[in-house]
């Protein structure tokens, strides 16, 4: 066991090299000079001033040695400073990451408490009404736009029923450990980050479950003269399990990347929202330190579910 | 389907002809009793032909161009009595309808070009990596693997505020950055099928390895890329609705499904059906692709899960 999570942390520092070497060359390729763009309109802003800035943040240095340094960097844990606030860019995208978090875990629940309990019924329902429309909301959820969605609850819970709040996390002026508060402004964008989420878990646990049941251990215990619910949800269920844990990689980056347009359609001050506005002032540091870290959060989820897996299904080969 | 079979069975010499035409006329066979695939099929030929029929349909049904404004008719509800506002009127009085079916030609036509070099680059790339292994395969996976590790919405993204491009740079961005999950596919099975006695027997009979790869793997893989293509299609509708909708993808006064969503959420207290429409069209044609997708799936090959 040791070994296999040693080769799978070896197996992810080519990729993390990858994945840097993107992040670095989007800035780096991306039109625009920085500094011209940021000194613009000063008046006295001489030629000379120009090249001592650029000596002073290492610009005038080859590609590859501004990759270099700036990686050495970030092993110091510093992305640089935002151009635009003046403050650490990785120091205030973490103050970001609990309300990021905070999001995708509840979002992350509701999959499960949603999802695996209605892949199971139209399992056991299997050709009845039930499934079909089970069946389809397990396509249809993946084919709305989450965004739109959002767009149509705010305004109709928000707007026209005025039932909860349309944005942010908290009602502005309030305490800030009003719970009741954060959980209603909580309530419809985790439900959209979730949506894709249950209608996957929905279709997984539907196909496992049939899987499951035709199986000869399934008969077994039904030839034993067991009861229909001890059968169904103490053996076939807990292998049917399984795949929840393997379909959680591939989740973990759909709550991660949808966050972002979530969060933007509800003005949720996570590190989504941050990352692209960034992206949209050319604050380079805070775009880097964005890209960066959700993609390391990706990397380490990839290498979570591969080793849970292992650990679940002792049929997997390990090692 | 039927005409596809023939043609491959014309081109391929006669005494190399694989018997191709089970699986097809199977899978067409299961396929004609698939009410739902069909239906889908169906609804996406008609929002494809309204969209494509647009200046038609824009000169001699509605008499409405789709830039034009009239400040007299803003916000107009939907209703029958104009065909022009059969949709509403957004903030300036432009037609709702008209701009829909401009819109539609831009994101259907985003989605399957873009498809197109996704299935391009992962086809070739998953091929050749799963053939000749090696080297080649690592550097090809180590590709994927960093692209997979990207939060692919974050990249496209990013690069969409640094670059902001117009429908073909979408296309190329699009194109370039979606096709991981077909090469992996396509280099598994690859994988498996070149240990195949088929393909050994090829090889002694003196084949090379492009006709080896074309003639003998890529057939046995092509069944299911036609599903991956269908749901790579709609994922694509849906990222360049989200891509315009932020403001980063195709911009106005070009109507996309995604951007007339920009726009209709500034005035969605006045005006909500101008928000409901696009979507529901973005909704309706990814939901037909998808389901084309599962239909598909079932009909070309009835040991995979429906997963």
């Amino acid at each position: 066991m040791r070994d296999f999570i040693i080769r799978r942390l070896v197996y992810a520092v080519p990729t993390l090299i990858g994945i840097s070497i993107i992040t670095f060359a989007i800035a780096r390729l991306s039109p625009g000079d920085p500094i011209r763009l940021f000194t613009f309109g000063i008046k006295d802003f001489t030629q000379e001033d120009y090249l001592r800035l650029l000596h002073a943040y290492g610009l005038d240095k080859p590609m590859p040695l501004q990759y270099v340094d700036w990686v050495t960097n970030i092993f110091r844990g510093s992305f640089g400073e935002s151009l635009i606030y003046h403050r650490d860019a990785f120091v205030m995208l973490m103050e970001r990451l609990p309300n990021t978090l905070q999001l995708a875990l509840v979002a992350l629940l509701i999959q499960l408490i949603i999802g695996v309990p209605l892949g199971v019924l139209a399992a056991l329902k299997r050709g009845s009404w039930v499934d079909g429309a089970i069946r389809i909301f397990g396509v249809a959820g993946h084919a709305v736009p989450a965004f739109w969605l959002g767009l149509i609850l705010i305004i109709l819970f928000a707007v026209n029923l005025r039932w909860l709040p349309s944005i942010g996390m908290l009602t502005v002026g309030h305490d800030q450990w009003d719970i009741a508060d954060r959980i209603k402004h909580m309530i419809l964008p985790a439900f959209v980050l979730a949506l894709t989420g249950i209608a996957n878990y929905s279709r997984i646990l539907r196909t496992e479950t049939l899987d499951v049941l035709a199986q000869d251990f399934v008969r077994t215990a039904h030839s034993k003269g067991l009861r229909e619910r001890t059968v169904v949800y103490v053996h076939a269920l807990r292998n049917a399990l399984i795949p929840v844990v393997t379909a959680l990689g591939g989740i973990l980056a759909a709550l991660v990347g949808g966050a972002l347009v979530i969060e933007q359609v509800f003005s949720w001050p996570g590190v989504g929202q941050f990352t692209f506005q960034a992206a949209i002032a050319k604050d380079y540091p805070i775009v880097q330190a964005g890209v960066m870290f959700t993609s390391t959060l990706l990397v380490l989820s990839y290498l979570l579910r591969d080793l849970t897996y292992a650990i679940v299904d002792p049929r997997i080969k390990v090692g | 389907m039927a005409t596809t079979t023939a043609t491959v069975g014309v081109l391929a010499p006669p005494s190399l002809a694989r018997p191709s035409r089970s699986l097809w006329s199977n899978a067409w066979w299961k396929l004609r009793r698939d009410k739902l695939t069909i239906g889908a099929f169906i609804i996406l030929l008609i929002l494809g032909a309204l969209s494509l029929a647009a200046p038609l349909f824009s000169d001699y049904v509605f008499h409405y161009r789709f830039e034009q404004q009239d400040l007299l008719h803003t916000y107009e509800k939907p209703t029958f009595e104009n065909p022009a506002y059969l949709l509403g009127s957004d903030e300036i009085g432009r037609s709702q309808v008209v701009r829909l079916l401009y819109g539609g030609r831009i994101s259907l036509t985003v989605g399957f070009v873009a498809a197109l070099v996704n299935l391009t680059v992962g086809v070739s790339l998953g091929l050749s990596a799963g053939y000749f292994r090696g080297p080649l395969d690592d550097a090809i996976t180590w590709v994927i693997t960093t692209l997979n590790g990207i939060p692919q919405l974050y990249l496209l993204l990013i690069i969409a505020a640094l670059w902001q491009p117009g429908p073909l740079t979408l296309i190329v961005i699009i194109g370039l950055l979606n096709w991981t999950g077909i090469s992996l596919f396509v280099r598994g099975q690859t994988f498996a099928l070149r240990e195949r006695e088929f393909v050994t027997a090829a090889r002694t009979i003196g084949a090379k390895d492009r006709r080896i790869m074309f003639r003998h793997i890529l057939p046995n893989v092509l069944p299911l890329i036609f599903v991956l293509a269908a749901i790579d299609i709609g994922a694509i509708i849906l990222l360049e609705s989200a891509l315009s909708f932020l403001g980063l993808g195709i911009l106005p006064p070009t109507p996309t499904w995604g951007n007339l969503l920009t726009n209709a959420v500034s005035y969605f207290v006045r005006a909500w059906w101008l928000v409901v429409s696009p979507g529901v069209l973005i909704f309706l044609t990814v939901l037909c692709l998808y389901l084309i997708g599962d239909g598909l799936r079932d009909a070309l090959d009835p040991r995979l899960k429906t997963h």
